[in-house]
């Protein structure tokens, strides 16, 4: 194994990871704040990368597409918020858990009507297909370099709002105590559409980014979503820089050990019984990783208990 | 308005007629979908023990069910092919007795319970739900990248399991085991939760700090019961996989915790024929909205949504207008 492949790898999981934090993020917030747990978070990113797709076959443009699955996804957040997910924020777990799911297959079901079962394509733009050269000799996808730009950039502008402006002061007072803003004179309900809305839109935009490499197909945001759970449970509820810290881990996790595992079992075993050991094993590395966590600190790396 | 134990009776008793019937009438599919109505509440059954009396929301309850599956599939293929399941430190031979089967089905999904459960209940709340869901998922990945029993497209097994003195390929006679199990399993059940430890489990469930303060050991009386909760969802595997004589990644899917999930929820919650009711309810929109629409999953995602939302009960409670006991 060469150096520049580990690195190409390296910077493949950082991708991975980025585009998670954008799911987790969200998520975290609306958890942090709403006290929600959300599983149609996944149907947000399938809505954002839909809507690209369409946008994209329609008028070629991929920032129009772009902006579209950003509206697109804040849109239905927030009318999925305003009509079903305001009901479940003073309700029980198992009761969110269950609207939420079944979201879920309005959502799947309804874009199979729509779209049909084939899944389409979304091109990645000219201006950014390609490689460049970076330092080091290394030979990286314009494309996905992109991406961790656009993951960064988000997340230092989640940070700056978060930490700095108005908007960011009531989701912190939000996350502190919800019925203390209240009283204070803060519009609670739209603090909340605001949130899901924003949320929304970053799983719509992650959609949109990763369907551009991969397809975009219904049920694609689940595997996602519940990597974001594997995030959120390693990084810790409520906490945006858990996110980002668990993204970047289970994101180079990942991608690393399927990568690296079948090689090191090949170094001791035959080629094909290496892959196969390797690969299931690599399947299983997030997990255990989160169970690793778990052992040691149950509230995850940057939660408070 | 029914007092709940003559609405269980109807419902065990609807359950057992309507294949008695539907041999009467030779409508051998009806009979079909009663046992996998049977089968489904036995695994509903499974989980409500872990979230309706212990409150322990496991999303990820399709681990147990599928391993279950797979000690079907594993011991029957081995068997089916005529080759030793391991030769060393000992032999062990495949099978295609149904009670060996079980037995390890529940061993290997306890096992699993055990050891998901002790990690999961360092945790509570919203975090539960996350991580059982995830371990859940890992089950799914391995047995999708494991090329030995399938891999993706799963185990076929070409001759149903046998059990001694019956012939299990005639479908009233598998229906008849799978009625009996889940009748003895919900007397177990039954007697569990009126036990000293099933009021202890109950009471960690509605007011934990005041079980901790009498002297209860929560921990360990909620992972008992996930464990015991993770075997029956074990069982009700591999009779899953026996009736369909194919086991598939499918089984560990995220989606068949939710339907599990859903069987509860429809049925109601604590409530315990709720899961034979609420399984029923479900093959039968599967079966008829199936018709009706491909997309029939839309409507059930409105049933699903209006009964979380206004219909708490489920069933149950509809039928016995009483909202559950330990929910809430």
């Amino acid at each position: 194994m060469t150096t520049i492949l580990f690195f190409e790898q390296l910077l493949n999981g950082l991708q991975f990871g980025v585009m998670l934090f954008l799911m987790a993020a969200g998520l975290t917030l609306i958890f942090g704040v709403m006290g929600l747990i959300n599983l149609a978070h996944g149907s947000l990113y399938m809505v954002g990368a839909f809507a690209a797709a369409a946008v994209a076959g329609w008028t070629g443009s991929f920032a129009l597409a772009l902006v579209a699955s950003l509206a697109a996804a804040a849109m239905f957040g927030a009318i999925i918020e305003l009509t079903i997910i305001r009901r479940l924020y003073a309700r029980d777990h198992l009761d969110q858990v269950l609207a939420t799911f079944a979201l879920i297959l309005i959502f799947s079901e309804a874009t199979r009507w729509v779209f049909g079962s084939f899944p389409l394509f979304l091109n990645v733009p000219d201006a950014l297909s390609g490689t460049v050269m970076l330092p080091g000799g290394i030979q990286y996808s314009l494309y996905r370099l992109t991406i961790i730009v656009i993951g960064l950039i988000v997340a230092a502008g989640l940070f700056l709002l978060i930490s700095k402006t108005r908007v960011g002061m009531r989701i912190r007072a939000g996350e502190n105590d919800r019925e203390m803003i209240g009283a204070l004179g803060v519009d609670i309900s739209v603090l909340y559409t605001l949130v899901f809305a924003l949320g929304a839109a970053l799983a719509g935009l992650s959609g949109a980014l990763v369907g551009a490499i991969q397809s975009v197909e219904v049920g694609m945001g689940e595997p996602v979503l519940i990597l974001a759970f594997v995030v959120i449970v390693i990084g810790g509820i409520g906490s945006i820089k858990g996110a980002l810290a668990g993204a970047i881990l289970v994101g180079v996790t990942d991608t690393m050990g399927r990568t690296l595992l079948p090689i090191l079992f090949g170094t001791f075993m035959e080629a094909s019984s290496a892959t196969a050991v390797g690969s299931a094993l690599a399947s299983m590395a997030i997990y255990i990783l989160m169970a690793g966590v778990l052992l040691y600190k149950p509230t995850g790396l940057f939660g408070e208990a | 308005m029914l007092p709940e134990r003559l609405l269980n009776a109807v419902i065990l008793l609807t359950l057992l007629a309507v294949p008695l019937a539907a041999l009467a009438l030779d409508e051998p599919f009806i009979i079909t979908l009663a046992t996998k109505v049977t089968i489904l509440a036995l695994a509903g059954v499974g989980l409500n023990l872990a979230l309706g009396q212990g409150g322990l929301v496991s999303f990820g309850h399709a681990a147990y069910f599928g391993l279950g599956g797979y000690a079907m599939g594993i011991l029957a293929s081995h068997a089916q092919s005529f080759t030793p399941l391991m030769e060393v430190p000992f032999l062990i031979e495949g099978t295609k007795s149904m009670p060996v089967i079980w037995i390890t089905a529940i061993i290997v999904s306890s096992l699993a319970a055990l050891l998901i459960g002790a990690l999961s209940l360092r945790t509570s709340g919203v975090y539960f739900i996350m991580v059982t869901l995830a371990f859940g998922q890992m089950f799914y990945y391995f047995a999708i990248s494991w090329p030995a029993y399938g891999g993706e497209d799963g185990l076929s097994i070409y001759v149903r399991n046998g059990f001694p003195g019956l012939n299990t390929l005639v479908p009233i006679q598998f229906f008849g085991i799978c009625f009996v199990l889940l009748c003895v399993v919900l007397f177990f059940v039954s007697r569990l939760n009126r036990s000293a430890f099933g009021l202890a489990l109950d009471g960690a469930h509605q007011h934990s700090e005041r079980a901790l303060t009498v002297g209860i050991n929560i921990n360990r009386v909620r992972l008992v019961a996930f464990v015991i909760s993770g075997g029956i969802t074990g069982l009700a595997g591999a009779l899953f996989a026996d009736l369909n004589r194919f086991v598939s990644p499918t089984m560990f899917s995220w989606h068949t915790s939710g339907e599990i999930m859903i069987f509860i929820i429809l049925g109601g919650v604590a409530r315990i024929c709720g899961p034979i009711a609420g399984a029923a309810a479900y093959i039968i929109l599967e079966h008829y909205l199936g018709d009706v629409s491909e997309y029939w999953q839309v409507y059930l995602g409105f049933i699903l949504l209006f009964v979380v939302l206004f219909a708490k009960g489920g069933i149950v409670g509809a039928l016995t207008g009483s909202r559950g006991k330990a929910h809430g």
